[in-house]
């Protein structure tokens, strides 16, 4: 008695303080704040090391909540959208997407968004693991060569999108102002080989694909929301060739893959996978052997999938078009020995036309 | 009898700015009925607007150059922290000196809006109101109000992205409007005297979460204008909303009005 008693107070206290339960199923241990979890930060604050894409910041070992600085500078940078092809990007520190934050349910997490004094532009962040007005957006809002900060609590685990809010802010993120937080359960998620960020948006060109020169964006195409490229970390070929991503056989490796948009559900599938576990939304539900993954603009998946044969994969948007003539294109290169019983290939030859004479069944043949 | 001194002094006066900057040239705007591209509230603003006379150009650098010279109060180094942050002309090589070969036709940015006023008013004029400056700017070749010509829309747009991490470009490269402006849409954003106004509610307070007119310019910018696609004119209503009017940026210059009647 005495304990479901204590255990409905600390509910109730979940309930005012933090995000809590509104319903009777109980929440998977760890992904939302408790008083118990969620505590004052503890120790000295921790400034994120923040890493260009396709980069991870390592698995968080720590077990008490802190507080952590997280340093931003939006910049407007020229760059290349495809080989060949320049454009003006938004950005997050120079890359598209920006870095991926990584911190604890239960952190407190200290945004500070500098403007870079050569852009033109005034920017801000909303970051979808913010529970505020904005998500942060109105109260980081910086004009070139000024900064501002604002702090939240991590109160719900998940994979978030962030990006910029500024009006017309579905121009700013087509320009790729966006990236993800990863705001892991307490516990941290189950340990893998290795982890991937990639992101993937749209660009709504003037030129056509893969049309040479500086290309600037096309309001009307925007506006139809018809894109030029549809492209996996801000450009066509980030993860192929030189730049695809890397394992090996018998490794289980996880892609944090967001969805910047501005407009497009991404269908984000693996040629010649499964994955194995999933977290579809970027929350704490979890599913097992998906082939393809809806996931909405300014939403997110976690994937995982244990490596069994050697080969290229391709890492696709499986809307076909995108994949094969947008850009939506990526490759991860597993090494290793083959796996004949797991996959194999049997034949690939001529047969007779229907309706010709049936020649001996080859078969039953006895020359 | 007191305009005969007046216009010695104006005529003196322009003529010292010629001497480095060439002298601005106003040309007149007739006046007429408009209807904003912003809303007030929800609703939309038609304003009768009175005819006035606007600079044919944004003010260069090296007529503000020439401004600085002769009022030293508002050179960089000796400007009232009141009157201008850190950014005030940051980029010029010396106070007096934009060190920059094209600066007889590069417009003039990085100046505050009390800087902005200040040199209008050395020309006894002043800045344009924002309903002043959309009227003016919303006229192409041919047409008084082409704000609906998407192929325009789409080219100011580019125009204003090509620029990314560059200084503005020199004045002159486009033709005229109908009135004879120059140069008002495609090269830099243009200080306008009721900035602090063009979100009457705006309480000036970015700190306060939830600020109803902060938040119209990001997730609800749908919410400010008549035509959300127009999105030219909604990255110039951001960049310019969120200004104080100490603030310089390098993207951001002006040009004055004055009454159509006054000496040219
Ligand atoms: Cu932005």
């Amino acid at each position: 008695m005495k304990r479901i008693l204590a255990t409905a107070i600390a509910l109730a206290l979940g309930a005012a303080g933090f995000a809590g339960s509104t319903h009777a199923s109980p929440l998977p241990a760890g992904w939302t704040c408790t008083p118990a979890l969620c505590g004052a930060p503890q120790g000295k604050p921790i400034v994120e090391h923040l890493l260009p894409p396709p980069e991870v910041p390592p698995p968080i070992t720590r077990r008490y909540p802190a507080t952590v600085i997280v340093n931003l500078e939006a910049k407007e940078v020229v760059g290349k959208l495809a080989d060949g092809v320049k454009y003006d990007f938004y950005t997050f520190d120079g890359t598209v997407p920006g870095p991926m934050i990584r911190v604890r349910v239960g952190d407190t997490v200290e945004i500070r968004l500098k403007n870079a004094h050569s852009d033109h532009m005034p920017h801000n962040i909303d970051l979808h693991a913010v529970m505020g007005v904005g998500g942060g957006a109105a109260n980081s809002i910086v004009i070139p060569g000024h900064e501002a900060a604002f702090a939240f609590k991590a109160l719900h685990a998940g994979l978030y999108v962030y990006h910029c809010a500024m009006a017309p802010a579905a121009v700013h993120i087509a320009n790729g102002m966006y990236g993800a937080i990863l705001v892991e359960p307490a516990d941290g998620l189950p340990k893998v080989d290795k982890e991937f960020y990639v992101m993937q948006g749209e660009f709504y060109t003037k030129g056509a694909y893969m049309q040479p020169g500086l290309q600037p964006l096309d309001m009307t195409k925007l506006l139809d929301e018809q894109p030029t490229y549809v492209v996996f970390n801000g450009r066509v070929g980030s993860l192929t060739g030189e730049h695809a991503l890397r394992a090996k056989e018998g490794q289980t490796v996880r892609f944090f893959f967001s969805n910047g948009g501005p407009n497009l559900t991404s269908s984000f599938h693996m040629i010649g996978g499964i994955w194995n576990t999933v977290w579809p939304w970027g929350g704490s539900n979890e599913d097992h052997n998906v082939q393809t993954i809806s996931v909405p603009p300014g939403g997110s998946t976690i994937a995982d999938m244990k490596l069994v044969v050697p080969g290229t994969f391709m890492l696709v948007d499986h809307a076909a078009v995108r994949m094969f003539n947008k850009g939506a294109l990526g490759q991860l290169v597993v090494s290793g020995p083959e796996q004949p019983d797991l996959y194999r290939r049997l034949w690939n030859k001529p047969f007779p036309p229907s309706g010709t004479s049936p020649a001996p069944a080859a078969a039953s043949s006895t020359h | 009898m007191p305009r005969v001194p007046t216009i010695v002094l104006l005529t003196l006066l322009l003529a010292q700015v010629a001497c480095a900057g060439g002298a601005p040239r106003f040309v007149p705007v007739s006046g007429g009925r408009f209807v904003s591209s912003l809303l007030d509230g929800t609703r939309t603003v038609t304003v009768r607007v009175a005819p006035f006379a606007m600079m044919e150009e944004p003010v260069t650098e090296a007529q503000f150059a020439a401004f600085v010279r002769h009022h030293p109060r508002w050179q960089r180094g000796r400007i009232t922290p009141l009157f201008a942050g850190p950014q005030y002309l940051a980029g010029w090589r010396t106070p007096t000196d934009p060190g920059d070969a094209g600066a007889a036709r590069r417009p003039v940015t990085g100046v505050s809006w009390f800087a902005a006023r200040a040199y209008c008013d050395s020309l006894h004029a002043e800045l344009p109101n924002w309903y002043q400056w959309e009227y003016a700017a919303a006229a192409d070749a041919t047409h008084h109000d082409a704000r609906a010509d998407t192929a325009r829309r789409n080219a100011i747009l580019a125009a204003l992205m090509h620029a990314t991490g560059q200084r503005p470009g020199l004045i002159g490269r486009r033709p005229a409007n109908l009135y004879g402006l120059r140069d008002l849409n495609r090269l830099i954003w243009e200080w306008v005297g009721d900035v602090g106004a063009l979100f009457p509610e705006a309480d000036g307070d970015l700190g306060s979460a939830g600020s109803g007119s902060v938040l119209r310019l990001c997730g609800g910018a749908a919410l400010a204008f008549r035509d959300p696609s127009d999105y030219a004119l909604a990255e110039r209503v951001a960049a310019l909303s969120m200004l104080a009017p100490t603030d310089a940026s390098p993207f951001v210059g002006f040009r004055c009005v004055r009454n159509p009647g006054a000496n040219p």
